[in-house]
């Protein structure tokens, strides 16, 4: 069914859906203008797009060790380009980024170039290479390039350490998102959560994830821009906000100084009174309020967790040939530009809506008792998204007396503005969405790295496909539920686990990575040290850190993969050249990678 | 020196441009983050905001595109580049 002329019929299949969704989103809103409950929208929205992320996943079943792991290789450059942008867009990014812009401004700004910049070395360093290796997981590739083991068993450790660490807080963020748009408990709605990824990666695996990633950015974008345009529109702030912001930021700068951002702060005793997790507008909007090496050091550090993480990195082994995977880079950036660009935008959007007095939705300079009083407010105060309270006792909201959580700004800007609901509906479907999309990929690599790597290369090289896959199908099921489990537990935020993930991965990959393409002289024993080496480092700083460790040149726990690779690199290089100089076939296999023509190293089955 | 080493020097000539490009837009202009800020960048942002919302995330893509781009030629002129799909 899904087969050869499938691929050449991707445009229309995938236009069909879209018009489809359009039309999905259009019945909806006529419903809700007939009546239908605000609790039935959510319901449909999350309920639609989940079932048919389950069909395309139940269509993509497969028994084939090259479609179960890298989808057939023949997934084109512009569709992986977008199952890319899915894979890499988490919840974090979808429910939290606007909201990080909108408390911390240009400080946090540096994850948007960070996660944009990494691409360049994703294009430039690795990607191509990789794809000409021809291997089925990262860890295929160290276990051939330096050969043995050991390094292949390292390889899957730091993948397995960074990618558990950032798939924790996907299911957890799925939880979330499906416990309020179906109105069931945390604790069940991260099971249904975790149930709706599996369900689009377990038949059909890389193949199954790949189609219902393209499905998944498609929701996602829609449900990110709309909102975006809408609130802009009518706002009157301009009908293209990504061009037309900029007498808004200023305005935002004059309310600031004229509010007394800054100057006016709240005492310890008032800020105990504020719920956990609220924060209030304590930074500015767009002025540079950091200093340029925190800055710099957050963008470095997840630019290289970027060209480290193993679920961005096997995408591109699905792509036809090293070309195509060299232009797949470029358009999984751009179809990530299309929704980072925004952020800035919707948090702009949101802050100027909440604190312009000359805005009807303006709440700033109101009397507490005519805000407390406000439908939305009501709404998102009960959510424990939102807080007022009257600290100098004049009666009067204060800037510093308003408290907002990170998500609200994306998920409660809407209501806010006076959409109707199915937009809120919508932009639960696409939080859903961006959720489960990074879950697929991650709880994949995951699984297809102990499966491949562990299982087949390492403990059991004579089993057979049917059996491989079935390990595989078991392996990705026990990683969903443990994730899940960790993920009920609630031990920590979305996205400072987001964050971390990126340094493991950089501490312990990106130089074993680098070199084995660019370095010829790296040899096994280099490369091992380099990754042991790199990841206790990288973990040592940060638990020393937690526990009250002053750290040094003011790298943070945010910023430790910068310790630990350089601990990596320095390790690597030392150690690859006391010891001898890779074999001849080895350097023969470094030429063969460096050009794009002839026969991949590894073969089409291993 | 053979046409493998050739291709290869010349591939590392391109990284070198686009690594440099890439450190320009990622990390050199945020040494200066503060000196621009009151610059007036386009569409009227302030330069420095305008980087980080737009400007460095739009070179990047265009970047990649164009490293590509680069990277087909040198493996076209040696012969190495892959036959039929893209």
């Amino acid at each position: 069914m899904i087969k050869g002329n499938f691929i050449d019929n991707l445009p229309k299949v995938y236009g069909i859906y879209t018009g489809g969704f359009l039309a999905f989103i259009i019945i909806m809103a006529i419903a809700e203008q007939m009546g239908m409950s605000a609790k039935v929208i959510g319901i449909c929205f999350v309920a639609f797009t989940v079932a048919i992320y389950a069909i395309i996943g139940w269509l993509s079943r497969t028994a084939q060790a090259d479609a179960y792991y890298v989808a057939g290789r023949q997934v084109p450059t512009v569709f992986n380009g977008m199952a890319t942008a899915a894979d890499w867009m988490s919840g974090a990014s979808f429910v939290a980024m606007a909201g990080g812009i909108y408390f911390k401004g240009y400080g946090y700004m540096a994850l948007l170039v960070g996660w944009t910049g990494g691409y360049v070395l994703v294009a430039s360093l690795l990607a191509p290479y990789l794809r000409k290796f021809g291997c089925y997981t990262v860890p295929d590739f160290i276990g051939t390039r330096y050969g043995g083991n050991l390094s292949r068993l390292m390889a899957v450790i730091v993948l397995t350490v960074a990618s558990f660490t950032y798939v924790t807080a996907q299911i957890n963020a799925t939880g979330t998102i499906a416990s309020v748009a179906l109105d069931i408990p945390f604790q069940y709605a991260v099971y249904v959560g975790l149930i709706s990824i599996l369900l689009c990666s377990m038949l059909g695996g890389m193949r199954g994830v790949t189609w219902t990633q393209v499905a998944q950015y498609i929701v996602l974008i829609i449900a990110y821009l709309l909102p975006v345009f809408w609130i802009s529109n009518k706002m009157g702030a301009g009908f293209f906000p990504h061009f037309m912001l900029a007498d808004e930021v200023a305005r935002i700068a004059d309310l600031e100084s004229q509010f007394g951002l800054g100057t006016v702060t709240n005492s310890a005793a008032d800020l105990a009174n504020v719920p956990k997790g609220l924060a209030g507008i304590t930074k500015a909007h767009s002025a540079v309020n950091a200093t340029p090496w925190a800055f710099i050091s957050l963008a470095l550090a997840m630019m290289m967790g970027t060209a480290s993480l193993p679920h961005v990195m096997m995408r591109y082994f699905t792509t036809p040939s090293v070309k195509a995977a060299r232009k797949s880079v470029g358009w999984s950036l751009f179809f990530i530009f299309l929704l980072y660009s925004s952020a800035p935008m919707l948090a702009t959007l949101s802050k100027l809506s909440l604190i312009d007095p000359n805005l009807a939705t303006g709440i700033i300079g109101k009397s507490i008792a005519e805000v407390q009083s406000i439908d939305w407010y009501q709404n998102w105060n009960q959510a424990n998204l939102m807080f007022v309270s009257d600290f100098n006792g004049n009666g009067t909201l204060e800037l510093n007396e308003f408290f907002m959580g990170g998500k609200a700004v994306v998920l409660a800007t809407p209501e806010i503005a006076g959409l109707p609901y199915v937009i809120s509906g919508l932009v639960a479907a696409g939080g859903m969405a961006a959720a489960m999309s990074t879950a697929d990929g991650l709880i994949l690599a995951i699984a297809n790295a102990l499966s491949h790597d562990l299982y087949y290369k390492i403990i059991d090289p004579k089993a057979e496909t049917a059996k491989r896959l079935v390990v595989a199908r078991v392996l990705l099921v026990v990683i969903g539920f443990a994730g899940a489990t960790i993920a009920a537990m609630e031990i920590q935020g979305i996205l400072g686990s987001v964050i971390w993930a990126f340094d493991f991965a950089m501490s312990g990959l990106f130089f074993p990575l680098v070199l084995g393409v660019w370095w010829k002289r790296a040899n096994r024993e280099g490369a091992i040290a380099g990754m042991a080496l790199g990841l206790i480092s990288g973990a040592g700083y940060l638990i020393w850190v937690r526990n009250g460790g002053s750290g040094f040149l003011g790298i943070t726990q945010l910023t430790f993969g910068i310790f630990g690779s350089a601990v990596s690199l320095v390790s690597m290089v030392v150690v690859s050249l006391i010891t001898s100089e890779p074999d001849t076939a080895t350097q023969k296999m470094v030429d063969e990678v460096r050009v794009p023509s002839g026969k991949s190293i590894l073969g089409k089955q291993h | 020196m053979s046409k493998q080493t050739q291709h290869w020097e010349k591939t590392r000539g391109l990284l070198i441009v686009t690594l440099a490009i890439w450190f320009v837009f990622s990390i050199g202009i945020f040494l200066f983050g503060a000196e621009m800020e009151s610059v007036t960048g386009p569409f009227g942002y302030p330069l420095t905001y305008w980087f980080t919302c737009q400007g460095s995330l739009g070179i990047f893509v265009i970047l990649i595109f164009w490293f590509a781009n680069r990277q087909e030629k040198i493996d076209e002129e040696f012969g190495f580049s892959e036959k039929g799909d893209d």
